[in-house]
């Protein structure tokens, strides 16, 4: 029998905003525990959250980026459930009317383009962190109470873990484009939870899904996925059904593990919240919101293969992080040849990136730089060759460019004379190249050149070192 | 309509509440009356009424997103009836 994998994902999404959702207490990352707190997240009685403006801004954004219809009215809701990282006691989320309803995102795999649909987006709180660092208890941060968070819901529109990989890196991409938030995996700002379930290929009605939550890598969301499949279509060819359940994924040990059953679960309890008023949005902010929006990576993807006629791959390997995009755009601001500068960034930067262990937020290189190195390629001062251990240099030194090829004398060798020394000594010594061109084989003419490029540490301006070399040769024939 | 001991037990549960039987016996009597009498208010016909998605009829209601400062570590953790580590402690949470 054939099988097929359903797969559906509840993307979280910590939002940019300076302060919390409900108070004014900053959202930053890694601070001391329990410092960024106040009586509205400590859930203490008595208290009035206020919702932030900039998360009602945010969310819809993200949820026109996503091609979702927003609400005109939109309520918060409370989310009741006992667990200590939740001081209230309840989760202060969006039930029924959530903020964005209906949205795709358009997939490509393999060729194949491939629509996945985006149910909802709500808005929601974060919960604290509990750790489990005590003798003899668990210990509870609440800096991260009251994160601004938006969940997004799709459709259980994948089919396979690679089709997950590329839906979640696109979300991604998307989001950090809209700069709702720095989409920081690492650091928790994006978590993925995967819906799961196997059907015989073809079949109408999809099989009983089980649910991984908290995948924090693209890496570990394929590894879940592949398990998690793998072991249900192993359970239904023995013949047991799927229990319907929470797993939990562990990288370490790259396998999945029941964490509580759906039946004895949750019963949450939804109702409005009374402390918080409904959202209500007419047409003129959501059009603010929408010219509000910077341009999305499809869009930029055809405006650089019209504008700077870049061929497809290209513009999309550049657009695929907001950030190589802006690095790309302001090099070609200073140094208008975009295939160079494209064929610099996809070819040589990954390469030094990887050495050092450093992302592309990081990447030390500045496009002033990178202007300035392809400025000295182009007008000859170095060759290209040279130009790649100047770029590793700016890596690795910081310095520009022009202070790493005078400090380390790599400007070309264009002065003829001492070229012609050099090449008069080499032609002397290789007898058999001379003998070689006499017989007609060009290719010797090649072999020279490549001396030359040698005894010159590849400072021989290529060029101007063939011409001599002809000069010389003919002397002997 | 009335309440069984099922129903006062599993919301007991969700709700952390433990009961004797003998309590859990009365809770569905009384529970049960109360919402036998709120029952009442389906005899309305509310098919002309549109459904109340909230209570107050108040909107938009936001902060600006600015940060003012809160509480100390140890202002926090004051009334906590245990703490280490600048944390609240808990009894032990497995996962």
């Amino acid at each position: 029998m054939e099988y097929e994998i359903v797969i559906g994902m509840e993307i979280h999404v910590e939002l940019q905003t300076k302060s919390k959702i409900f108070c004014s207490c900053p959202t930053e990352f890694g601070q001391d525990e329990n410092t960024h707190v106040c009586p509205i997240c400590l859930g203490m009685p008595g208290v009035l959250p206020v919702l932030n403006e900039k998360v009602v801004e945010y969310a819809t954004m993200a949820g026109l980026a996503l091609n979702c219809e927003i609400a005109h009215f939109s309520k918060m809701d409370r989310k009741n459930y006992f667990y200590p990282d939740l001081p209230k006691a309840y989760q202060t989320s969006q039930f029924d009317l959530p903020i964005c309803t209906g949205g795709l995102v358009e997939i490509e795999v393999d060729g194949v383009k491939k629509d996945i649909g985006i149910t909802r987006i709500h808005i929601e709180e974060d919960a604290g962190k509990l750790l489990h660092e005590s003798a003899d208890g668990s210990l509870v941060d609440v800096n991260r109470c009251g994160v601004p968070l938006i969940e997004i819901v799709t459709e259980p529109d994948m089919r396979s873990a690679e089709e997950a990989r590329v839906f979640a890196e696109k979300v991604r991409n998307i989001l950090e484009y809209t700069g709702v938030s720095d989409c920081k995996m690492q650091e928790g700002s994006m978590r993925f939870d995967v819906n799961l379930s196997i059907m015989e290929k073809g079949a109408k009605e999809y099989g009983t899904r089980t649910e991984m939550k908290n995948l924090n890598s693209f890496r570990s969301l394929v590894r879940a996925v592949a398990y998690e499949s793998k072991r249900q279509i192993i359970e239904l060819k023995k013949g047991h059904r799927i229990i319907q359940e929470t797993r939990k994924w562990d990288d370490t040990k790259g396998v999945s593990s029941s964490l509580r059953s759906k039946e004895e679960a949750h019963d949450y309890r939804y109702f409005p919240e009374p402390d918080l008023v409904p959202i209500v949005l007419d047409e003129a902010y959501i059009e603010a919101m929408k010219k509000a929006l910077p341009e999305l990576p499809e869009a930029k993807k055809t405006r650089y293969i019209e504008e700077y006629q870049l061929p497809e791959y290209d513009a999309g390997v550049l657009t695929a992080s907001g950030v190589t995009a802006r690095f790309f755009e302001e090099t070609v601001a200073l140094y208008n040849e975009p295939k160079q500068i494209s064929n610099w960034l996809m070819v040589e930067v990954p390469p030094l990136l990887k050495e050092l262990e450093l992302s592309m937020e990081e990447i030390p290189l500045k496009p002033t730089q990178l202007a300035e190195l392809l400025e000295l390629v182009k007008d000859g001062t170095i060759s290209g060759s040279i130009g790649k251990k100047v770029l590793s240099d700016v890596f690795k030194t910081g310095q520009n460019p022009k202070v790493i090829v005078e400090k380390e004398g790599l400007a070309q060798m264009s002065d003829t004379g001492e070229l012609e020394g050099i090449i008069e000594e080499i032609v002397k010594n290789q007898p058999k190249s001379i003998e070689d061109i006499k017989a007609g084989n060009e290719k010797a003419y090649g072999f020279l050149t490549g001396q030359v490029m040698k005894a010159t540490k590849g400072q021989a301006n290529p060029q101007v070192a063939n011409e001599i070399i002809r000069k010389v040769v003919a002397k002997y024939l | 309509m009335s309440l069984t001991r099922e129903d006062v037990s599993y919301v007991a549960d969700l709700a952390r509440l433990e009961f004797s039987d003998a309590e859990v016996l009365s809770l569905a009597e009384d529970l049960g009356a109360v919402l036998d009498y709120a029952e009442t208010l389906n005899k309305l016909d509310t098919s002309a009424v549109k459904p109340t998605e909230h209570v107050l009829p108040v909107q938009n209601v936001f902060r600006e997103d600015e940060i003012k400062p809160g509480l100390s570590n140890e202002e926090a953790l004051s009334n906590a009836p245990d703490s280490e580590a600048g944390c609240f402690k808990v009894p032990p949470v497995l996962e």
